[in-house]
């Protein structure tokens, strides 16, 4: 049955769920073609962490001299580059779902929200291969005796990868559906992610966020993601349980904003290509 | 069984709002506001949308109340000139966007295949594109899993299976892509134009495979611009007009008659090739002209903007709507640059024109940038049969095909195979 459009949105789990084959391949097709004609393929996921860790251990840690709270200056910043990385590649990536697939869109119907899903998903090997490379490095500071405690709240880790793609994918929705009309907003998506990474305790941990700027830390969802991830891993970070709370409530806010944003453009959106 | 319907439309209508659509930029969109608050025109808006459907924001209604029934195992055939709202009821019936009013019911699962090779990504092989391809039209790992062998050897490339589809000639991708979709297990198919590539044997062996599919009890909604093919697949037909629903019935009764209005048709007014682009004139003289005769050819374009065509040519269709020949119209010159508000006015001149007698339909393929794609039913040219110096009676137009050779005899020699015989003998004593 076809019928005219309604103003309610709708979430079609149903089919999403008959589509999830579908999913899977293009997850497959993600992971297979990303690294086809690179000389070094996935060794990237490597080089560009270590490079950008490097970079701030030399800006933040030596020149500036920012406090990393104890933790080895490596450690410290090479936990905020990954977990950054992969949120803001699952935003990055869903944010032009409409621009990208314009012409796939055109011509078949299938749940819209398969591809972003993807996305989600298939940024994980990303993540998989960075974090290998983060445990490494942690064994062998561990090793050699440095002052790092991971603890059973490592076992949280999984719960916050589902809530950064949750809130990835959020506001990747949002920005596609408005995007879709407005193509502006696309200059700015770059800059806004770069000064929202500095807004959330990458650099610098957020025991040291001073007095007047501590609200930053109550409205960004990232920030107690990142701590608890350091509590977890380094035995260093300041969360409270008000605070992940409060992440949370955020991070579902957002992402139930972006479905319903993306639902009602995908009805309309053929028909303006 | 039968008479169960596989497909009914209800009171269909879509509308299109030009000029509303948006401008893609937020500054456009705040100067199109700004300029409708004074009560100016909006500087923006597409000019055939002011130009063609009035004022900025009037809605343009692609289906205008259309109604049919298809029943289960039929193959339905739609019919109707560029815009008539083809591609609109298909793009509906696949869901690709929704309609303004009406509704339609579906018994059973629908596939579309509006484009061969929809999703079809260079870098993967044949074998993992097949995979991709499927589930993008809906198919579950399982159903592509069984029928994986079938579809290799339909589409005859089980020796470049795992061969990244960018290598592919461009006559293997596309039978991957029907053979992909030919073997989907839905209840109803839709094909857009799907026939009108690869070889002529390839598009049989198509042909077919629509025709097993239709005799399996599947059904099939095809629309195509060949007349041959639609008459050859089709059991019943509608033929769009306008966004209406002109005529329905058999599918022999409908395309005949299509054929017919289409020829009847001189061109009345300025055909519209594109947004802003129209057509003049096409003017062929002499009208009719005799089989074998030059013939001149005046292509008159009218264009309200700075248009760079780079791709123009004529398509020549026989009666029976298949394309006999394309005359390439552009120039060694490079292509044709349209000023705004200017006329375009090109002289040709085809040196002979080697048709059998009868009406032919001439249409258009223009690349403006703007668009790329085929008009059709432009104009049509009477071709007379030449004068037969031999005093011959000539075979029916029908037995003829489309082209006339222009054959002299030479010579014609005789001599009996006795007297061959003999001289061989004399030379060779036994």
């Amino acid at each position: 049955m076809i019928r005219p459009p309604t103003s309610s949105w709708s979430l079609d789990i149903a089919g999403i769920w008959r589509y999830r084959d579908l999913v899977a391949l293009f997850v497959k097709r993600d992971l297979v073609t990303a690294y086809k004609q690179t000389l070094l393929g996935p060794l990237w996921h490597v080089i560009q962490p270590l490079m950008m860790t490097l970079i701030f251990t030399f800006v933040f840690g030596s020149i500036a001299k920012l406090s990393t709270d104890g933790v080895p200056h490596l450690l410290f910043y090479l936990s905020g580059v990954v977990l950054w990385r992969y949120m803001s590649d699952c935003l990055g990536r869903t944010a032009d779902t409409f621009g990208a697939n314009a012409g796939l869109f055109g011509k078949v119907y299938f749940p819209r929200l398969t591809v972003p899903i993807a996305v989600v998903v298939s940024s994980l090997g990303t993540l998989a291969v960075q974090m290998a490379l983060f445990l490494t490095m942690l064994a062998i500071y561990w090793l050699r005796g440095a002052p790092v405690t991971p603890g059973p709240l490592v076992l949280l880790f999984p719960l916050l990868i589902v809530q950064m793609a949750a809130l990835g994918l959020g506001l990747g929705l949002t920005i596609s559906s408005m995007t879709a009309r407005y193509r502006d907003l696309t200059h700015i998506i770059p800059l806004a992610v770069q000064l929202w990474m500095f807004a959330t305790p990458i650099v610098y941990p957020a025991s040291k966020i001073p007095e007047r700027w501590q609200w930053l830390r109550v409205v960004n969802p990232m920030t107690p993601v990142v701590e608890l991830f350091r509590l977890a891993f380094l035995g260093v970070g300041s969360v409270t349980a008000l605070g992940v709370v409060i992440g949370l409530s955020i991070t579902a806010a957002i992402l139930i904003a972006g479905l319903v944003l993306f639902s009602r453009v995908e009805k309309q959106f053929v028909d303006s290509i | 069984m039968g008479s169960r319907h596989a497909l009914e439309v209800d009171g269909l209508w879509k509308q299109y709002r030009y000029g509303v659509i948006g401008h893609g930029t937020l500054r456009k969109d705040l100067q199109a506001w700004w300029a409708r608050r004074r009560g100016q025109e909006d500087p923006n808006a597409l000019v055939t949308a002011t130009a063609r459907r009035g004022r900025d924001g009037e809605p343009f209604w692609a289906l205008r109340d259309v109604s049919f029934q298809v029943a289960e195992g039929e193959v339905l055939g739609i019919v109707g000139r560029n815009g008539a709202g083809k591609s609109t009821l298909l793009k509906i019936l696949s869901r690709v966007t929704t309609p303004t009013r009406g509704e339609i019911r579906l018994r059973g699962r629908l596939s579309s295949l509006l484009e061969v090779g929809t999703g079809f990504h260079p870098e993967l092989t044949g074998r993992e594109n097949i995979f991709l391809n499927g589930a993008i039209l809906g198919m579950s790992r399982q159903d592509i899993t069984a029928r994986f062998d079938e579809i290799v050897s339909f589409a005859e490339i089980d020796d470049f299976i795992d061969t990244p589809v960018k290598r592919y000639s461009s006559g293997m991708y596309v039978r991957l892509a029907f053979a992909v979709a030919a073997h989907l297990e839905t209840d109803i198919l839709l094909l857009d134009e799907v026939l009108a590539v690869g070889d002529v044997q390839f598009r049989r062996k198509c042909l077919g495979k629509m025709g097993d599919v239709a005799r399996r009890g599947r059904t099939v909604v095809f629309v195509s611009h060949d007349a041959t093919a639609l008459q050859q697949l089709c059991t019943i037909g509608i033929w769009l007009s306008e966004g209406r629903l002109r005529q329905s019935g058999s599918a022999s009764e409908v395309i005949a008659s299509y054929l017919a209005a289409a020829m009847t048709k001189a061109a009345s007014g300025p055909a519209s090739l594109g947004p802003s682009l129209q057509l003049g004139e096409l003017r062929m003289r002499p009208d009719p002209v005799v089989s074998g005769q030059p013939l001149s050819v005046t292509v008159e374009l009218r264009s309200s903007r700075r248009l760079r065509i780079t791709e123009l040519c004529l398509l020549v269709y026989a009666p029976t709507g298949a394309r006999v020949g394309i005359v390439d119209l552009r120039t060694s010159a490079g292509p044709y640059q349209a000023l705004s508000d200017s006329v375009l006015q090109i002289e040709g001149r085809i040196e002979t024109l080697p048709l059998v007698e009868g009406r032919y339909t001439i249409g258009l393929f223009v690349d403006s940038g703007e668009v790329r794609e085929d008009f059709l039913d432009l104009q049509v040219v009477d071709v007379l049969s030449a004068d037969i110096q031999s005093g011959l009676s000539a075979y029916s137009p029908a037995v003829r095909g489309y082209v006339e050779f222009p054959y002299r005899t030479v010579e014609v020699r005789q001599h009996t195979l006795n007297e061959t015989r003999v001289a061989t003998g004399a030379r060779d004593p036994v």
